[in-house]
């Protein structure tokens, strides 16, 4: 069976979900092997194994910490000239677009972003992706070289499918032109404690409609009560009210969770463009007009300031009904 | 010093859009405009140049003919020409090939830094300024969110999955920024006219020694095979919150099995 390539992205050496979930997807399309930029170990070799990988390539030495990106685009093209997967998935993302744009270049294979669905089909990986913000649905195909395809965390839901996998070295010869953007400082940002916003669950989004910074600090414990991430859309992120990673729409980021709580959040078309995939949308907001209204599963006209800390409560009352633990992340 | 800048004039994002029946975007019935992530790459060009940075502007294009438009609306903003890249059998160019044709023009035009925006605001892949500069050879900084220049190298801030990262490269280099940079100015209407007089030179395949069929719909190495309408999301329950709206919303959750 056809080997399918997962380029592995991994945050403080933990697999990111969304690496999981391109696992799901290869098991439809083939034998899943994952990519692996450094070097592996029991947990990482466990989770990857757990998610169906059959086997892991893993290329090391590769200068990926202080330089940018073109050391693992030298490691994915060494790899897919080494295994001659029928595909390669990557996560649509800043890091993953990047790897999979300058290995098409290198491989000359078409490149298909934006991914909601891939399905087997003659000649090649079917892919739906959700392009013009969410308006239209397109199905594309490579036709040229290795089906290079970024593919949208949250498209599928991550299952299990233990396989102990096969470790495979690959040696890579690292041009000179890896080391030609270098990181000279960091500054870590102060993590949240909430999942990312890329791979979350639920969001919980405020926007203009919250009145100020000290307003958000409602969202987070609306997040915390739920398991979720924090959101804000670009109105209250120009304000500074919260922090511009966390800002969703045209210009920042795309998310498709299980749930998203627009609170405050008016619904322009610039900010719809990043959540209107979400599987279930509720809106909380003053404005009976408001935009967000009309692309709700349910909405509340009200005062985001008493709504939310009532809510809160409500969600806890309901909690203790069923015996469900606060904050388990886990929403099915 | 040259600053080359890409720009892409892209389709009204109010407008509806569709696709044309060869499964390309329709790009002839909607009014266009220079797209707004680009806007943020042309004014830190500009500012680099008030700031003291001794270089030419140039921006580049690749379109049907009303992408001049969005060379014009650069142009207004600052800079000194441009370059507008135009022939029949560009259409249905995938990004192998726009990333192809670009870096021909950069190469024929001469740079030392490139500038980008993030993503183009219709196709949305964030694929080009990579590739491009894979073509040229360059390092690629992208997603900064502030950069600098001096003494043949340029350092960026960008923000990464938790961290934000201090980048250098040597020049030549690609940089792509993102809308936290600098607010795009509006130009005055002595600076519209002004960049009206700006130089435009068109180019076609035949300048840039391209062949045709290295790229259009033919050479492209993906196919779209449909495209539908998403189907508008249903408004659904609407309530106005009298005191149990709270309620409401977590019997919702509850119904949904969301809790």
């Amino acid at each position: 069976m056809a080997e399918i390539l997962v380029f592995v992205e991994r945050a403080d050496g933990v697999v990111r979900k969304a690496s999981l979930e391109l696992l799901t997807l290869a098991r439809r399309l083939g034998e899943p092997a994952a990519l692996l930029c450094g070097a592996t170990d029991d947990a990482t070799t466990g989770v990857l194994g757990t998610y169906g990988a059959t086997k892991i390539y893993v290329v090391e030495g590769a200068p990926i910490d202080d330089y940018l990106v073109l050391a693992k685009v030298d490691a994915l093209v060494a790899t897919v000239r080494q295994a001659s997967p029928a595909a390669v998935l990557v996560t649509s993302g800043p890091e993953g677009k990047e790897v999979a744009a300058r290995a098409a270049v290198r491989l000359d294979s078409g490149i298909v972003t934006d991914a909601v669905d891939v399905t087997p089909a003659d000649g090649g990986p079917l892919v739906t992706q959700s392009v013009f913000s969410g308006r239209w649905s397109a199905q594309s195909q490579v036709v040229r070289g290795t089906p290079i395809i970024a593919v949208r965390p949250n498209a599928v839901v991550a299952e299990a499918a233990p396989e102990q996998p096969a470790v495979v070295p690959v040696t890579v010869e690292f041009s000179d032109a890896a080391l030609g953007a270098r990181v000279t400082h960091r500054t870590a940002k102060t993590s949240s404690g909430r999942p990312d916003l890329a791979d979350a669950h639920v969001v919980v989004a405020g926007g203009r409609g919250m009145g100020s910074a000290e307003a958000f600090l409602l969202l987070e414990r609306l997040a915390d009560t739920l398991g979720g991430a924090v959101a804000a859309s670009r109105a209250a992120t120009d304000l500074e009210w919260y922090g511009r990673d966390y800002q969703i729409g045209q210009t920042g980021k795309t998310v498709a969770p299980t749930l998203y709580l627009a609170n405050g959040i008016s619904g322009a078309i610039q900010h719809r463009a990043g959540m209107q995939g979400s599987r279930t949308i509720v809106a909380v907001n003053k404005d009976p007009k408001a935009p967000i209204f009309s692309i709700c599963d349910f909405g509340l006209v009200g005062d985001v300031h008493t709504v939310l800390p009532a809510l809160v409560e409500e969600i806890e009352k309901r909690k203790s009904w069923t015996g469900a633990s606060t904050g388990s992340g886990e929403v099915s | 010093m040259k600053i080359v800048v890409l720009v892409k004039h892209v389709p009204e994002p109010t407008a509806a859009w569709r696709y044309a029946e060869d499964l390309t975007l329709d790009r002839a019935s909607i009014e266009g405009r220079l797209s707004e992530l680009d806007e943020y790459a042309v004014e830190q060009a500009v500012a680099l140049v008030e700031k003291g940075l001794p270089a030419t502007i140039t921006y580049l294009t690749m379109g049907p003919a009303k992408a001049v438009e969005g060379l014009r609306k650069a142009l207004a903003m600052g800079g000194d020409d441009a370059v507008h890249v135009q022939d029949e059998a560009l259409h249905g160019s995938d990004a192998l090939a726009t990333s192809l044709v670009l870096a021909a023009a950069i190469r024929r035009i001469g740079f030392d830094l490139v500038l980008c925006g993030m993503a183009s605001t219709d196709a949305d892949m964030s694929v080009v300024p990579a590739m491009v500069a894979e073509r040229l050879g360059v390092p690629q900084l992208t997603f900064a969110a502030n950069l600098a220049v001096s003494d043949g190298s340029v350092t960026v801030l960008r923000e990464s999955d938790g961290e934000t990262q201090e980048v250098v490269a040597t020049l030549p280099a690609v940089v792509s920024v993102t809308d936290q940079t600098d607010e795009a100015r509006y130009p005055s209407f002595k600076a519209i006219m002004a960049g009206k007089k700006k130089p435009v030179t068109t180019w076609s395949l035949a300048d840039l020694q391209v062949s045709a069929d290295e790229v259009g719909s033919s050479a492209a190495a993906t196919a779209v095979r449909g495209a539908a309408v998403q189907p508008p999301r249903q408004a659904g329950t609407v309530v106005v919150d009298h005191g149990e709206g709270a309620a409401a919303v977590a019997d919702f959750l509850v119904a949904q099995q969301l809790l």
